[in-house]
């Protein structure tokens, strides 16, 4: 006999009730529940933070909680962030300097800058490496992700 | 043609969609009844199946179907191999063993696939997975490749007589006749270790049978959408055209999504055809240590013939390659690596000797790089010891031995990895090598620079590697590009994409043959509904072969616009130009019609066409080169190293590259960013470990470290530009170059930063831990 939960949370400013097993990962409820799959999963251990959310406003991995730890909070997800025809000012950087190449773990990065540039506005090109050594991307080196974030500071700072 | 696009910096188009999460990549794919796959994959490295229990796996609430290799039934087969071995070498052997779906009879590495389950969800098959029984009865296992060649060693494959898979010979010259004229023997075992491609986005597949029309979908990560569709069609009995198979954005591939077929490729759409429901199977990140195609593992016994003056006589190496439990690539990682053992060198007499070994680990396929590393690592160590030992600066040896210019095409009289004869195309190498030795201030480096942090006690070093990448080998891509009757242009082609920007440089190319705005180019790839000819994404070709083919469908298309827009506007064809979507007679502006309104001309609805016309402004056209482009580079760096606690600092890397001509130059350079952090990876921080049992040791994110952005230094790059004259484009490809000369530039820095301690690196990877026990040896030496 399976034992189910409710589970309410905001995501992206929407309400949602579901109803989940206490085992299901957040992250899969994010992907598969509520059909946000623009959060993505590279290794369920925490290591790679691609599948990195905004949990009340803070930076977490959505693969090392459970859907029924976000009971009652709010969470933003790369959805929630910008949409194509209106991206934030720090996916627009991300395209002006090639930040992005098979794009995988774009939404996690993205989601862990944005609360470090509300806290760091102008950040040097040691403190952006610090801030993305905890997501790794196998495509870019990183060079045009560091540019991309210094386009954002003096972008958002305009 | 007018140069309105290639060569800049155009944004990707593709872009907006993956910055929002809105891009479909294939774990993404939902539809309604799908059903979910997990694997049982052996523990063992090495052992019998001695029976099977999955009873109680099929009892369990939400499971739908268990399946092993005899309920398989017939079925059940070995993948196909995915390269021939050559036909044109002598003396050539070659045992093919390919992959099998589901393990029958004996498990040769560990995470072999042994039951597939389906159930409700995800979670409930690996529940299921957990309680079949399975018993195996263990074998000595094969993990080291010399071992694996010594006469009492255990058998992968019981019915071979050794675990020898293939064996080839290559010679050019004679070298056993110049090494008797040699003033210095350079000889020396060189080992090179295995690494992982590691792409964020782990494998995946889900496959859809239609019963009622009777077609079968299939998402893939994969790299060659267009040969699993064929291969599906042929083993699941059905015609190419029930089968579609959609590559859709994939997180990265780095060559093991190229492997065809996985045993899980097979399967999918196998069960889904059996059971007649949806099936998503999405491997993990254990699984992608264990099942998922790795490489590199080599060992060189290599020795370089020189005159006193540092000119190279000649090469001879004998080595052995380590394929894995299977070898379904057949000989192309060993050909790669016999190919590039010269360099860029001038290099007369060659003898190369390989065998390729069966051992009790994952199947070895090409990972960024494919074998061109190692042969680059081996010629670059060897120059590197010969130069100390003859006291000529490293720089100034290599100048003496790089082809001169006038000696292009350079024949090497040796096999490449498409069988054809290997052909340096073109190349200009000393100003390559001049530039990255201004950009990274050599000479300024060694004569003041490095004797002032010397003598603060600092341990600051420089390398410098020259090198070359065989790229854009054939046989052939295709594309399909077509006026659309609002002015739009669309682009099918076969090849997949997986980062490379391709959506972007092949617009760019299209724009400016048709004169229209990049952005009015729609481009559809990796989707055989769309395009169904072509080869895949491998081996640095996209931007060579696949290019050079849509190059020569826009021209065509080009020529059919010119030809039905001189009998509208009444004017000569030489008179007309096209820019901006609008055709014009060139003196006479205001005579003009847009590109749209021709499209629609080309398709009449009513009225008669002229005998012989085709309707529409379409045109399919393919391209295959002779033979592969070869691009060129050469890396330099400075590196700090702290003896005490083995952590290095990067403090200057630069990188010239020459791949012809460049389309976006922006997506060039993020491919050589990408593909020097995967180097530096492969040359510091990244090893598979296996013990006795080949069991793999570090088979997780938190124990593999792939470098992170604390790890990768700027990367400052300089191009040149020499034309290949093998495709219109003048193109070579640049998809790996970026991690093929790392290694060597690692172990030349290294011991340029530590000369008290002597070190000779003859290993590749190196790591923090193993650099403390050379040195450590070296002490005990002193
Ligand atoms: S998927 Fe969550 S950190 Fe990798
Ligand atoms: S862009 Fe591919 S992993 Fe970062």
């Amino acid at each position: 006999m399976r034992h189910l939960f409710d589970v309410g949370v905001t995501v992206n400013g929407n309400r949602y009730e579901r109803t989940v097993e206490p085992r299901l990962l957040l992250s899969d409820f994010l992907r598969h529940d509520l059909g946000l799959t623009g959060t993505h999963v590279g290794c369920e251990h925490g290591v790679c933070g691609s599948c990195t959310i905004l949990f009340d406003g803070q930076p977490v991995r959505s693969c090392l909680m459970f859907a029924v730890q976000a009971n009652g909070h709010e969470i933003l997800t790369v959805e929630g962030l910008g949409t194509p025809e209106d991206l934030h000012p720090l996916q627009e950087a991300f395209w002006e300097a090639h930040s992005v190449q098979c794009g995988f773990c774009t939404p996690g990065i993205l989601m862990t800058l944005v609360p470090f540039l509300e806290e760091n506005p102008n950040p040097n090109e040691d403190e952006i490496r610090a801030a993305i050594s905890g997501n790794l991307c196998r495509c870019t080196g990183y060079q045009h992700i560091v540019d991309g974030v210094k386009l954002a500071a003096q972008k958002m700072s305009a | 043609m007018t140069k309105k696009y290639i060569g800049k910096r155009i944004k990707r188009s593709e872009d907006p969609r993956l910055l929002t999460g809105e891009a479909l990549f294939v774990d993404d794919v939902e539809i309604p009844g799908m059903l979910h796959a997990a694997f049982l994959r052996s523990d063992y490295a090495h052992a019998y199946l001695k029976s099977i229990d999955v009873s109680a796996a099929q009892a369990r609430e939400g499971v739908v179907a268990v399946f092993t290799a005899e309920t398989m039934g017939d079925d059940w087969q070995p993948g196909p191999p995915l390269v021939s071995p050559p036909p044109t070498v002598e003396d050539v052997i070659f045992h093919s063993r390919t992959q099998v779906p589901l393990v029958k009879d004996k498990v040769r590495h560990v995470g072999e696939p042994i039951a597939i389950v389906i159930a409700e969800s995800r979670y409930i098959a690996e529940d299921a997975v957990d309680d079949i029984v399975v018993d195996l009865e263990p074998l000595d296992v094969v993990v080291d490749i010399e071992k694996a060649m010594q006469p009492d060693a255990p058998l992968v494959h019981d019915d071979l007589d050794s675990n020898l898979a293939a064996h080839i010979e290559q010679e050019k010259g004679d070298y056993a006749a110049i090494r008797e004229e040699a003033d210095l023997i350079i000889k020396r075992r060189i080992v090179i270790d295995r690494g992982a491609a590691v792409a964020m986005e782990n494998r995946g597949i889900v496959a859809q049978w239609d019963a009622k029309s009777q077609r079968l979908t299939v998402w893939d990560t994969t790299q060659a959408p267009i040969a699993i569709r064929n291969g599906l069609a042929a083993r699941l009995d059905l015609s190419e055209h029930q089968v579609r198979v959609i590559a859709p954005f994939i997180g990265g591939a780095f060559g093991p999504k190229m492997m065809m077929f996985y045993p899980e490729e097979m399967l999918i759409p196998w069960v889904s055809i059996k059971l007649d429901r949806p099936i998503k199977w999405i491997e993990d990140r254990y699984e992608n240590f264990y099942a998922t195609t790795q490489e590199r593992g080599q060992v060189h016994e290599a020795e370089m013939a020189l005159t006193l003056d540092g000119r190279i006589l000649g090469v001879s190496d004998v080595f052995l390659h380590d394929s894995g439990a299977y070898d379904p690539y057949g000989l192309t990682l060993p050909l790669n690596t016999q190919c590039h053992m010269m360099g860029p060198y001038d290099i007369a007499n060659y003898y190369s000797e390989s065998k390729v070994v069966f051992t009790n680990k994952t199947i070895v396929t090409p990972v960024r790089g494919a074998g061109r590393p190692q042969g680059i690592f081996i010629v670059e160590r060897l120059l590197d010891l010969a130069a100390k030992e003859l006291g000529i600066d490293p720089v100034e040896i290599r100048k003496r031995n790089l082809i001169p210019p006038d000696a292009f095409p350079y024949e090497h009289k040796i096999i490449d990895q498409a069988f054809a004869p290997l052909i340096f195309d073109s190349g200009n190498y000393k100003p390559v090598l001049e530039k990255a030795a201004d950009m990274i201030g050599y000479d300024r480096f060694v004569k003041d620079e490095q004797p002032r942090l010397r003598a603060e006690g600092r341990h600051v070093g420089i390398g410098i590697v020259p090198f070359i990448e065989t790229t854009g080998v054939g046989p052939y891509e295709g594309a399909r590009v077509t006026v659309e009757a609002s002015g739009k242009i669309n682009v099918a082609t076969g090849v997949g994409t997986q980062g490379q920007g391709h959506f972007t440089s092949f617009a760019q190319i299209v724009a400016d043959q048709l004169g229209v705005d990049v952005r009015d180019v729609h481009l559809v790839t990796g989707d055989t509904a769309e395009f169904h000819w072509g080869t895949g994404t491998f081996a640095s070709r996209g931007s060579v072969v696949a290019a050079n083919a849509i190059n020569a469908s826009a021209k065509l298309v080009r020529e059919k616009i010119l030809a039905l827009a001189s009998k509208v506007l009444e004017a000569p064809e030489d008179e007309l130009e096209l820019a901006d979507g609008v055709i014009r007679v060139a003196d006479v502006p205001r005579i003009s019609i847009s590109l749209g309104e021709l499209a629609m001309l080309a398709n009449p609805l009513r009225g008669a066409v002229e005998p012989g016309t085709e309707p529409g402004l379409e045109a399919t056209a393919y391209f295959g080169p002779q033979y592969g482009a070869i691009a060129f580079g050469t890396h330099a760096m400075i590196v700090e190293v702290d003896p005490q606690t083995m952590m290095i600092e990067i403090k200057r890397y630069v990188a010239v590259e020459d791949c012809g001509t460049v389309i976006n130059p922006l997506i060039v350079d993020g491919q050589i960013h990408g593909g020097v952090s995967l180097g530096i990876g492969n040359s510091y921080y990244e090893k598979l470990v296996f013990d006795e049992n080949g069991q793999l040791l570090n088979a997780s994110l938190m124990d593999y470290l792939i470098p992170t952005a604390a790890e990768v230094p700027r990367i400052e790059i300089g191009h040149e530009e020499t034309r290949s004259p093998l495709n219109p484009l003048g193109s070579k490809g640049v998809g790996e170059a970026g991690a093929i000369p790392v290694p060597a530039l690692f172990a030349q820095a290294m011991e340029n930063a530590l000369p008290e301690y002597d070190l000779e690196i003859l290993e590749a990877p190196l790591s923090p831990n193993r650099l403390f026990e050379l040195l450590r040896e070296k002490e005990r030496e002193l």
